[in-house]
């Protein structure tokens, strides 16, 4: 099936089969391998990035419901070299370690903050419930998130 | 002149790429050259747990679209490979006679597209005569079923083999005033690194083979390769991309992973392999998996003088490292942080119809640290002592100088006592006391549970030493090649720190290259919380080594005595002492190197013996006693790592630690039914945990160097979960213990904790 997706600011237009996901769309017909999958539930998030400008996991999308749509990966988030406040804050606070689960986690907090830009730490917490991460129990993820939202 | 690096609060190196671009992972590899037109493979698994193969059917398979070939073990003409640990045990690496587990490899698919390897997956027919499922530990080391005729027995290991005393029962207590028994179950887990396993293998003009692995330890899969493709291991180039964590289940080569080699050179292309969350579930090994009897006894005053401990470790179905880590892990560690004057631990290792075990962060420490610290805690209860009042009573007292313990192992040096008290204060272990007495006086739903253990372990135990090479480029900046594997834990910037330490050289400056069996040919890879304290370490000594060696360069080009150049440290430069202007920096010196092999120094150092790290962790949950839920509300830990590198990362991994250890006490368990079909096979079932689940950790710091190394550091990758996991498993104990509970198995889930306030009322 033909689609048109515009990915991090580019039009592609692309045939593919129906049962494409999002996430095989990205990584396998555009390379950006920067999404990842972990797991075939849909209940790791790794694949977790911006569909029109909401937090998804793209794992639960096909690739022809994003027909005519708009996608932001982790390859989009920084601007002419300079990383976006979320990836900053990831940074400075060690919010990662392996990075396998980075990328959707770092989309899913940036979803999170723009429906509540101003988060307890509980409610990061439970925010983030869908995201998993196996190596920083989560601590200085949430550290992250609410560094970054203070600084706005 | 700047302060050292060392001990400072560096950001990591590896940080924008995992931030921007994401790793590259095994998966991700679609541009590289030597892959290019790879097939997938995809594995046909046993749905059985146990079973003689009767036939196996693959024409319909082979007629599917984009299916290249379909392989049986015969086909491909596998032999029986023994065991390392028990050579009696021997299996092919796709079952051809019986099958073991559910998930075991029967059929390999090669197909052009994933998705057509996972459509011919049904139309593969294989017939089973199904045999028995031992799944219960017990009832495999009491069943004349055998899953390995040759062994003779279920039981595939036993600490008596090796010469060690069996248990002697009740009798070894006469003279104890006080005696508590237990029997705890270490359930089995699932290490659920986010990134599954993947390779990729290709073979080359050369006649060489390249495999591309997500391990911990790309030196150690080179021998099976080799072995596995029949091919000189000098054929066989392991190289490892980023890797989306390990948790020990990577150590290993599988035989998914082992067999591409050989599929490659049937279908003549290179070959890729990805399993599914679903297949990694059943198919990478699982950890912990103990059945625990312990006896405890001593004096009313609160004093253990006897500790009796025999662990029955579940190997699985295969004889894999699993199987050992009781005789040699947990065994020397039975003793804890206790001076206990009469112990005695026997080890025996089943298999059973289930995946098989593997090391687990931590690796049979948590488990000897559970058996300990659930003692301590119901000797307690017998003699109606605080907890920590009898566990400090016990306490091996500070020592600086090596300690052995009467199970016999040898610590290096330890503070306990400190250690406890540092946590305690920190947590407000008296608060909580006084919360927790107000909501029992009032009879609130809500109650307070606090748990508390001290605890010490192996770091380091793995290998003596390591590989480290510095070599400068023209450019004046350095490669490290390092022989131990991150896969998150920082080395790049770590191992930066250290050369930064003894060249002067910027760390921006610094690159790492491991995991690349030809470019680093030793190593002993990442594991069991060995590398900083080895590969760090052997980083440490090289680059010092390289410094003496790059004065020795200028001392020539400056016409000078050697012990007359120093190293300027803040300019990356060397002068003659007293005349800094006239100075030759590294990139100089490197270039007049460049016609003789260059400014490059390497070696393999070595370290005199693991080393002990040790700590106190409190938590504190909130048990709803009408529904059993439990809430982890507050953690503290107080970790010792000897000197500290770079506390950022050291925090980092007592974060990650203490949420597998909490994982393992709430929630986590890898589940069968009575058939053996596994019920917790994928994300959804198993009881992953999720940020919603933990509280932020408070970090108490404390160091004790050790004299083991240069650099004083002892191990921090497992502590956490070691500390963890009994604090948090005795603070649900204790929140309902007013009822008279006394103990309850992990994973402490509502169900149990429910049930077990019902049948104590």
């Amino acid at each position: 099936m033909k689609v048109t997706i515009t990915v991090n600011g580019t039009t592609h237009e692309s045939d593919v089969e129906p049962r494409t996901l999002l996430v095989q769309y990205v990584r396998e017909s555009l390379g950006l391998t920067g999404t990842n999958i972990g797991c075939d539930t849909s209940s790791c998030g790794a694949c977790s990035l911006h569909l029109n400008g909401e937090s998804v996991k793209s794992c639960t999308v096909l690739a022809v419901q994003a027909d005519g749509g708009s996608v932001t990966t982790i390859e989009g988030l920084a601007k002419d070299g300079v990383m976006h406040p979320m990836q900053q804050a990831f940074m400075e606070n060690h919010g990662l370690q392996c990075g396998y689960c980075t990328p959707g986690m770092v989309m899913a907090a940036i979803g999170l903050l723009n429906e509540n830009p101003s988060p307890t730490e509980e409610q990061v917490r439970i925010g983030l419930e869908g995201n998993l991460c196996r190596c920083t129990g989560y601590h200085n993820i949430v550290k992250s998130v609410l560094a970054c939202a203070n600084n706005k | 002149m700047a302060g050292s690096i060392l001990g400072n609060r560096v950001l990591r190196k590896e940080d924008p790429k995992f931030l921007t671009t994401g790793g590259v992972y095994v998966d991700d590899l679609l541009d590289e050259p030597a892959l290019h037109g790879a097939l997938h493979v995809t594995y046909v698994r046993s749905t059985v747990a146990h079973g003689n193969i009767t036939s196996i059917d693959t024409s319909d398979a082979v007629s599917m679209p984009g299916i290249v070939a379909v392989f049986t073990g015969k086909d491909l003409g596998l032999e029986f490979v023994p065991s390392a640990y028990n050579p009696a045990a021997t299996r092919t690496l796709l079952a051809t006679d019986k099958v073991r587990f559910v998930g075991e490899p029967v059929v390999a698919i090669v197909s052009e597209t994933r998705e057509e390897g996972e459509d011919a997956i049904d139309a593969v027919i294989i017939d089973y005569d199904v045999l028995p499922a031992l799944i219960d530990l017990e009832e495999a080391m009491a069943s004349t079923t055998l899953l390995y005729e040759a062994c003779g027995s279920n039981v595939v290991f036993d600490s008596m083999v090796l010469g060690l005393p069996d248990n002697t029962g009740d009798a070894y207590f006469a003279d104890c005033e006080v005696v508590a028994k237990g029997r705890f179950i270490n359930q089995r887990v699932a290490p659920c690194p986010l990134e599954v396993r993947g390779a990729a293998a290709a073979w080359g003009k050369d006649g060489r083979l390249t495999q591309w692995l997500s391990t911990q330890h790309a030196q150690g899969a080179v021998a099976p390769l080799a072995a596995t493709n029949g091919v000189d291991p000098s054929m066989v180039h392991v190289k490892t991309p980023d890797v989306g964590g390990g948790f020990g289940a990577k150590i290993g080569a599988y035989p998914e992973e082992l067999l591409l080699g050989v599929i490659a050179k049937r279908v003549g292309t290179p070959v890729r392999w990805r399993e599914t969350r679903s297949e990694s579930m059943v198919g990478l090994g699982h950890g912990r998996a103990q059945l625990q009897y312990v006896t405890i006894g001593g004096k009313r005053d609160g004093t253990v003088t006897h500790y009796q401990f025999w662990a029955i470790q579940d190997s699985g179905s295969w004889v894999d490292m699993g199987t050992i880590l009781a005789p040699f892990m947990t065994r020397p560690m039975s003793s804890g942080v206790y001076a206990i004057p009469n112990i005695e631990c026997r080890t025996t290792s089943v298999v059973t119809n289930t995946t098989p075990t593997v090391a687990y962060r931590g690796a049979g420490r948590p488990e000897a640290t559970a058996a300990i610290e659930r003692a301590m805690d119901i000797f307690a209860l017998e003699v109606g002592m605080d907890a920590v009042e009898v566990r400090r009573k016990n306490l091996i007292p500070k020592f600086l100088s090596p300690h052995t313990t009467v199970i016999g192992q040898t610590y290096d040096v330890g503070d306990y006592e400190t250690s406890l008290n540092k946590v305690l204060e920190a947590a407000d272990y008296k608060g909580w006391r006084a919360k927790q007495k107000a909501a029992r006086d009032s009879g609130a739903a809500k109650q307070i549970g606090i748990g508390v253990s001290v605890y010490v372990e192996i770091t380091g135990g793995v290998g003596n030493g390591e590989s480290a090479k510095v070599e400068i480029q023209d450019n004046g900046h350095a490669l490290i090649y390092t022989g131990t594997s991150p896969h998150g834990q920082g080395h790049a910037t770590s191992w930066a720190m250290l050369a930064n330490e003894q060249t002067g050289i910027p760390i921006e400056n610094i690159e790492l290259v491991w995991g690349d069996t030809d470019l680093v040919p030793i190593g002993t890879g990442t594991m069991g919380s060995r590398s900083l304290q080895q590969g760090g370490n052997a980083v440490f000594a090289v680059a010092a080594e390289l410094v003496n060696k790059a004065k020795s360069v200028a001392a020539r080009l400056l016409e000078a005595s050697e012990e007359d150049i120093v190293l300027d440290k803040d300019s990356g430069s060397f002068h003659v002492a007293g005349t800094p202007a006239v100075a030759k920096t590294w990139a100089e010196l490197a270039l007049a190197e460049k016609q003789s092999g260059g400014l490059v120094h390497s070696d393999v150092i070595n370290v005199s013996g693991a080393t002990f790290p040790f700590g106190a962790h409190v938590a504190v949950v909130e048990v709803d006693v009408e529904t059993g839920k439990v809430t982890h509300i507050a953690h503290t830990a107080c970790d010792d790592a000897g000197k500290v590198l770079n506390p950022m990362l050291l925090e980092g991994q007592i974060h990650g630690g203490v949420a597998q250890g909490a994982a393992q006490a709430l929630l986590e368990e890898v589940s069968y039914d009575p058939d053996g079909n596994p019920i917790t096979s994928n994300l959804a079932d198993y009881a992953f945990i999720s940020a919603a689940e933990l509280p932020s950790v408070t970090v108490v710091h404390m160091e004790t160097p050790t004299p083991v190394n240069l650099i004083g550091a002892k191990g921090i990758g497992e502590s956490g979960t070691i500390g963890a996991t009994p604090a948090v498993q005795s603070a649900v104990v204790d929140a309902v213990s007013h009822f008279g509970v006394k103990h309850i198995d992990m994973p402490t889930t509502a169900e149990k904790v429910w049930a077990a306030i019902q049948s104590a009322r």
